[in-house]
């Protein structure tokens, strides 16, 4: 089968192209990109005055699954990303059991294989069940497949195992990724510390539990002369120390999510739970700051931290509510919205940001519209206006704080291997 | 003005005629508890439903005192005795209430932001009773209703708040009550129990209690709870009590007529000495009282509201 987009305005960063160009796809291929492209037998999808562009690369999502099927499944959230545009996605390792050995690699796998609707790569645990004690056998990880590690949701708190996981993750060439919080200093924190936690009598969380954090993975990624990704960089202090480390050459990536530069600690009015996040919504500075380093190229990637939970979990009291919100079918309309339209990026920063750069930090083929690339590619209407709603959220999980919002930016198609998985109307 | 609000959960989301109102409806509410039969039929046919999260003995008979003296019919629900400890969560709780066609749920909990969660969920008026370190709406009302009682205005007056302010809902409550109606207000405490970016709200801070008594009309000494755990450099109870207990040797240097309040119960020789609770600067006692006449306004009031948009 061949699909022919007609008339699109193609950005495509990692060939320099920002074009009005057609794409031709033949088979999970793409076969052509040029103007004025004829395939009498091709099915054509006109893309006039829309955005096409390579499918999100986003590294950064909880499936939940094995273990927390009432939250999310392989099956719902890949469905939720193919709305959202994304054709990629790295699954974090903190299921029930968590992805921390060979056997629960495998046993994701299958599932993958049976129910996934776009491409799922797995990021497998750093240390056994999460719990920074006892490394796992990183070499026997990569191999069944994982593409990075972390303890996502955790941070390894002792220095020795994580100087020794970089060791491994470096010998085993495999992605190191570090979700960076001290707990000692977050403590029992529910939101950002500052007026608001004051005001609304919550428990803060400090700055300091994130970038000292940051400060120490960095330092021992460049003791092992590993690379390291740092996760969800929601502060300005983290945004500092990895603009100076990038500056020595370290080899030091880092994301942020779409809700670290659209919505800050003064959006938790009337104890929102769906706002509670970790690392929390922080201040109107480090939303500039966070800005800030996505136009200076501090900040590499932009990933969903797609954290699904259920009502039960979050229509309670805003201490005992779970931490995250889903994301994976809003990040198009947010990024446009407060990065496109508020010129801190133009579409090939943004295309890099969403789909190149992850692509080319986790090792994988994507994220380009080269000829022969994986015909995985979305297209856009940048323009057109609409409500998120509750009832057309595809995540079995609905806590979304965007929810009722009036946003811009719909993902019209989205192609995966060269099949049609997700198309608006 | 018309109270229109069919909640109460905090200070902080009132105006400063809608605080006046309160406290006027109070004053004319104070009356009852003097006569012989201390009951009006205000509330006649209403339910109110204590519902407690947390121990407390004084506001929540100070609550259904008030409740009675408004001829509502009270219900307790203390939460270790029913099904919330069977895991119900507070919207399905709160839901059952509002079945039993109950019209008030008083509640206190233990997480700041309850009350507003179970108000928002519900048609039946929510009165906040306390919410974790959040606010305790009637505590300010009741210790701002016996300041202008006493002093005869809150515009203007210097009213210093003592203790742990970082973990207390009746100092938030104060602060929004106080600033709103005019007064200007200082805190005093360890820096360690200071909250992040408080003086936002227009308040004074200071760490040095003599300073802190210098000009104040009044002092709202909170209770100090050591059995917090927060870390090293949370006081000891004797460096507190020397470093800020209210005694009369600090008190002589303080405004001849200063007025002494505190919410209860009082820790004698923590946060004040047992002279000062009991001597004439106290005003600890007329607090109680008029807890009652301000939880009667406001219970009065909700239900007012509630009627009004039928």
């Amino acid at each position: 089968m061949s699909i022919l987009i007609k008339g699109g305005r193609v950005i495509d960063p990692a060939n320099k192209i920002d074009a009005v160009l057609d794409i031709l796809i033949v088979g999970d291929k793409i076969s052509k990109v040029a103007k004025n492209i004829s395939a009498a037998d091709a099915v054509v999808i006109d893309a006039k005055n829309k955005i096409v562009a390579p499918g999100i690369v986003d590294m950064h999502v909880h499936l939940r699954q094995p273990g927390r099927e009432d939250k999310e499944t392989v099956a719902s959230a890949t469905a939720a990303a193919a709305k959202g545009g994304v054709t990629t996605v790295l699954a974090m390792p903190n299921t029930q059991p968590a992805i921390d050995c060979v056997e629960n690699i495998e046993l994701l796998q299958k599932i993958i294989k049976k129910d996934a609707k776009i491409n799922v790569l797995i990021c497998a645990a750093i240390t056994k069940d999460r719990q920074g004690n006892q490394l796992n056998d990183i070499v026997a990880l990569k191999k069944a497949g994982a593409f990075a590690i972390s303890d996502d949701g955790s941070s390894v708190d002792n220095d020795d195992i994580m100087l020794q996981a970089l060791q491994a993750a470096k010998s085993a060439g495999v992605l190191m990724i570090c979700h960076c919080e001290d707990k000692k200093l977050s403590q029992k924190g529910v939101m950002n510390l500052g007026f608001n936690s004051t005001r609304l009598g919550l428990r803060g969380i400090s700055n300091a539990s994130e970038y000292k954090r940051v400060s120490r993975d960095i330092d021992l990624a460049r003791k092992a002369n590993a690379a390291v990704h740092i996760a969800h960089v929601s502060c300005r202090e983290s945004v500092d120390i990895i603009a100076a480390a990038k500056k020595k050459n370290i080899k030091v990536t880092c994301e942020t999510a779409p809700h670290y530069f659209s919505l800050t600690e003064d959006d938790i009015v009337d104890y929102d739970t769906n706002m509670k996040i970790n690392p929390p919504l922080r201040t109107k500075q480090d939303l500039a700051a966070i800005k800030e380093g996505l136009k200076n190229m501090i900040i590499d990637v932009i990933a969903s931290d797609h954290a699904p939970h259920t009502e039960n979990e979050k229509a309670i009291e805003f201490d005992r509510a779970e931490f995250g919100k889903i994301g994976l079918e809003s990040g198009v309309a947010v990024s446009i919205m407060e990065l496109i339209d508020k010129n801190i990026l133009n579409w090939s920063e943004l295309v890099e940001k969403l789909a190149l750069n992850p692509a080319k930090i986790l090792g994988i083929n994507k994220g380009t519209l080269s000829v022969n690339a994986d015909a995985d590619i979305i297209i856009v209407d940048a323009h057109k206006e609409f409500v998120l709603e509750k009832n057309k959220i595809v995540s079995k999980s609905k806590n979304s704080p965007f929810i009722g919002r009036k946003v811009k930016g719909l993902v019209e198609y989205t192609i995966f291997n060269g099949k049609i998985v997700y198309q608006s109307k | 003005m018309a109270w229109t609000r069919k909640d109460l959960l905090g200070l902080e989301y009132l105006n400063k005629e809608e605080i006046e109102l309160i406290l006027d409806t109070a004053e004319s509410f104070k009356e009852v508890s003097t006569r012989e039969i201390k009951k009006v039929p205000a509330l006649r046919g209403k339910t109110a439903v204590n519902l407690f999260y947390e121990p407390s003995t004084r506001t929540r008979v100070s609550f259904e005192v008030a409740a009675k003296r408004l001829s509502a019919d009270v219900i307790n629900i203390a939460t270790e005795t029913s099904s919330v400890r069977k895991g119900e969560t507070l919207i399905d709780t709160g839901k059952n209430i509002q079945a039993l066609k109950a019209d008030i749920i008083i509640m206190r909990h233990n997480c700041s932001g309850a009350a507003n969660i179970l108000a928002r969920c519900l048609d039946i008026s929510v009165v906040n009773a306390g919410d974790g370190w959040h606010e305790h709406p009637t505590q300010a009302l009741l210790d701002i209703f016996t300041l202008k009682e006493k002093l005869g205005r809150i515009q203007d007056l210097n009213v210093t708040i003592v203790g742990d302010i970082a973990h207390s809902r009746v100092a938030r409550s104060n602060i929004w009550g106080l600033t709103k109606l005019g007064a200007k207000v200082t805190l005093c405490a360890p820096q360690i129990l200071i909250p992040v970016g408080i003086e936002k709200t227009g308040v004074k801070v200071t760490s040095d209690i003599e300073e802190a008594l210098k000009n104040a009309d009044a002092v709202n000494v909170l209770r100090m709870q050591f059995e917090r755990d927060e870390g090293a450099a949370f006081p000891q109870q004797l460096d507190y009590y020397k470093r800020f207990g209210i005694t009369e040797e600090r008190l002589a240097k303080a405004k001849k007529n200063i007025l002494v309040m505190h919410p209860g119960p009082i820790n004698r020789g923590i946060e004040m000495s047992s002279e000062v609770a009991d001597g004439s600067h106290s005003v600890i006692l007329e607090q109680v009282t008029n807890g009652i006449a301000v939880r009667m306004a406001v219970l009065y009031l909700v239900s007012q509201a509630k009627e009004a948009k039928k």
